[in-house]
C-alpha cells in the first residue's frame, strides 16, 4: 500500500508563503479550473487556497518563540469527509492514498468540511464546488515533467526545503526516516483520523558542558612542575608601551 | 457553526410536516380500534396530510437552497450506505410519496377494510399506507439528526440526545399545528390532539434542557496544543495566513457575542416550550381555534430559535486555527 503525503518542518519553515503561492499558481492554471479570488484587490479580499501559512508566538516575552505553521489537507487515512459525502464525490485513491474531490459529482452542501476537524475544505464560491488539496496529483504522474519535478508544486517551492514529499508507508522513504528519526507527529491524533501528512517538531541543538571542561586539565606547564607565574601587582611596561 | 437559514428552514419545516403526519396516524390508528370517533374522512386526514405535505414540500425547497449545485442534487441519493445525508435525500421523497398517496387515498375515499375483529376494530387500507407512513417519518427523523450526530469532533451534536431532540421537537410542532387543524375541521379529536401535544412538548422540553445541560459540561477534546502539536501552555496566533475572510471564518462561526447566544437559548425555551403549552393549555379549554393557531406559530418561531442556538452552540475545532487575523 501506498500513501504518499508531505511531511513539514517546522524547524525549518520560515514562513515565507512560497508554498502557498506555489500551490494557488499550479492549482489556479490547472485542468480543474480556476481558484476563485474575489476582490482581490478589494476591502474584503477572499479567495480559495488549498495551502495557508499561519504563525504562532508560543511563550512568554522575552522567552517566546515564533511557531510558523503551513497547512493544507492531511490526507487521512481514515478521512472522516469521505463516508460522510453523499454523492461520492469525496473519494480516497486506493492506489495512493490522495484523498480527492471529483468536481463533476460535488453539490456543494458543505457537509465534508463540518466533517473535516482541521478546516482544510473550501467551498469555491464562483465553482460552488468543495475544493481542497490534490497533493498536485497531476503533476505526480505527468510524464512530460522531468523526474526531479514530479513532486508537489509546494515541495518545489519551499526554498529551506521545509516540505518532504514521499511514501509514509514506506519505511524508507525520506519522509518516513524523517518521521523516525526527527519525531514526526500528526494533528489532533485524539479524533482517530491518523493524518497521512506528518509535522516535525522545533527542534534545538545544544551542547552540553560539565564545569571540569572549562578548566584545561592537561595543563603541559603542570606536569613538569612549573605552576603559571602569579599575577603582578605592580605596574609593568606593557601597560605604557604599545611595543 | 454558522447557522445556515436554509437548514434551519428545512429541518424545522420538515419536522412539521412528519410530526403532522404522525398525528393524523395516531389519530386514524385510534379511531380504528374505537377509542376515539371516526372523523370525516376527505375533509380531515385528506386535508391534513395535504398540508403535512406543504410543509415537507417547503422544507425540501429550502434545502435546495443549501446546495452550491442543486442540478446535481439527484446525485445525493448514491452513497447510502455511508451518508446519513444520502439516506436523508431517499427518506423524504419516499415519505412524501406515501404522505401523498395516503391523502389521495382518503380524498377519494379508497379506503376499503380489509378485516374486522369481532370486537369492531377494522384495519382500513389507509391505515397501511400510514403504517410505512410512520416508518418512514421516523427513519426520516434519525437521518436528520444522525446527520449531525455522527459527527464526533463536534461534540455538542455527538450524541443521542440530538436524535430524540429531532424527533420530539418537530412532533411536537406538528401535533401543534394538527390541534388547531382539528379544532376546525374534527373537533370531537381536538381534546385528544392537544393532551398529547402538551405531552410532547413537555417531553421535548426535557430533552432539550438535558442537551443544554450535557453541553454546558462539555470539555472540549481539541486544544491548540493538539491541533499544533507544541507543548507549551501559552500559545497565541498571530497570523491566520491571510487578511480577508475565508470559508474557514465564515463557515464556522456564528459571529455572534456570548450573550447575544445567551439570550436566544432563553428566547427559545421560552417561545419553544413555556408560551406554547400555556396557549395549548388555554385553548383546548376554550376551543379556540386562533389560539391553538398561535401556538403552533408561537412553537415554530420558538423551534428556528432552537435550531439557530443548536447550529451557533456547536464548536468546530478547526476554529482553534482562527482565532485572530
Amino acid at each position: 500500500m501506498t500513501q504518499l503525503a508531505l511531511v513539514i518542518d517546522l524547524n525549518v519553515c520560515v514562513g515565507c508563503h512560497a508554498c502557498v503561492t506555489s500551490c494557488k499558481e499550479w492549482n489556479t492554471s490547472g485542468p480543474a479550473g480556476f481558484m476563485t479570488d474575489e476582490n482581490p484587490y478589494g476591502k474584503d479580499p477572499t479567495g480559495t487556497f488549498f495551502n495557508r501559512v499561519q504563525t504562532y508566538e508560543f511563550g512568554e516575552f522575552p522567552n517566546t518563540e515564533t511557531l510558523h505553521f503551513p497547512k493544507s489537507c492531511l490526507h487521512c487515512e481514515d478521512p472522516p469527509c469521505v463516508p460522510v459525502c453523499p454523492t461520492g464525490a469525496s473519494y480516497k485513491r486506493k492506489e495512493d492514498g490522495i484523498v480527492l474531490v471529483d468536481y463533476d459529482k460535488c453539490i456543494g452542501c458543505r457537509y465534508c468540511s463540518w466533517a473535516c476537524p482541521y478546516g482544510v475544505r473550501e467551498i469555491d464560491e464562483k465553482q460552488r464546488v468543495m475544493k481542497k488539496c490534490t497533493l498536485c496529483v497531476d503533476r505526480l504522474y505527468d510524464e512530460t515533467l522531468p523526474v526531479s519535478e514530479r513532486k508537489p508544486a509546494c515541495v518545489l517551492a519551499c526554498p529551506t526545503s521545509a516540505r518532504l514529499y514521499g511514501d509514509v508507508h514506506d519505511p524508507d522513504s525520506e519522509v518516513s526516516v524523517a518521521i523516525r528519526e526527527s519525531g514526526g507527529y500528526q494533528l489532533m491524533p485524539e479524533w482517530g483520523t491518523q493524518p497521512a501528512n506528518h509535522y516535525l517538531p522545533r527542534r534545538k541543538t545544544r551542547k552540553q558542558i560539565h564545569e571540569d571542561e572549562l578548566v584545561r586539565a592537561d595543563n603541559p606547564l603542570k606536569k613538569e612542575q612549573r605552576g603559571p607565574s602569579k599575577p603582578i601587582s605592580e605596574p609593568t611596561l606593557d601597560d605604557s608601551t604599545s611595543w | 457553526m454558522h447557522p445556515a437559514f436554509s437548514v434551519i428552514f428545512l429541518t424545522t419545516l420538515i419536522g412539521v410536516g412528519q410530526g403532522m403526519f404522525l398525528a393524523l396516524f395516531s389519530g386514524q390508528t385510534y379511531s380504528a380500534v374505537e377509542l376515539l370517533p371516526t372523523s370525516n374522512s376527505a375533509r380531515f386526514y385528506a386535508t391534513g396530510a395535504f398540508i403535512a405535505l406543504l410543509f415537507l414540500v417547503g422544507g425540501l425547497i429550502a434545502s435546495f437552497f443549501h446546495l452550491g449545485r442543486p442540478e446535481r442534487a439527484w446525485r445525493a441519493a448514491s452513497q447510502w450506505r455511508t451518508s446519513w445525508l444520502s439516506r436523508e435525500v431517499i427518506v423524504l421523497p419516499t415519505l412524501m410519496m406515501l404522505v401523498f398517496v395516503y391523502a389521495l387515498m382518503h380524498y377519494f375515499e379508497w379506503d376499503t377494510v380489509l378485516f374486522t375483529n369481532a370486537k369492531g376494530a377494522r384495519l382500513q387500507l389507509t391505515l397501511v399506507v400510514a403504517c410505512f407512513g410512520m416508518l418512514a417519518t421516523f427513519a426520516l427523523f434519525i437521518c436528520t439528526g444522525m446527520i449531525y450526530a455522527c459527527l464526533k469532533f463536534l461534540q455538542e451534536w455527538h450524541s443521542p440526545l440530538t436524535v430524540i431532540n429531532y424527533t420530539l421537537l418537530g412532533t411536537a410542532s406538528g401535533f401543534a399545528l394538527t390541534t388547531a387543524f382539528a379544532n376546525l375541521n374534527a373537533p370531537e379529536l381536538m381534546r385528544f390532539y392537544a393532551i398529547w401535544t402538551i405531552i410532547i412538548t413537555s417531553a421535548g422540553g426535557i430533552t432539550r434542557a438535558a442537551s443544554l445541560l450535557r453541553n454546558a459540561q462539555l470539555k472540549p477534546k481539541s486544544t491548540l496544543q493538539t491541533a499544533l502539536g507544541v507543548r507549551h501552555t501559552k500559545i497565541q496566533q498571530k497570523s491566520m495566513g491571510f487578511m480577508g475572510g475565508s470559508v474557514n471564518t465564515r463557515d464556522f462561526a456564528h459571529h455572534k457575542t456570548a450573550l447575544f447566544l445567551k439570550n436566544i437559548k432563553w428566547i427559545f425555551i421560552v417561545l419553544a416550550f413555556v408560551i406554547p403549552l400555556l396557549l395549548l393549555w388555554l385553548g383546548m379549554q376554550r376551543r379556540d381555534t386562533g389560539i391553538l393557531l398561535a401556538a403552533f406559530i408561537v412553537q415554530y418561531i420558538g423551534l428556528l430559535f432552537e435550531r439557530w442556538f443548536f447550529f451557533a452552540q456547536a464548536n468546530h475545532p478547526q476554529n482553534l486555527y482562527y482565532q485572530t487575523v
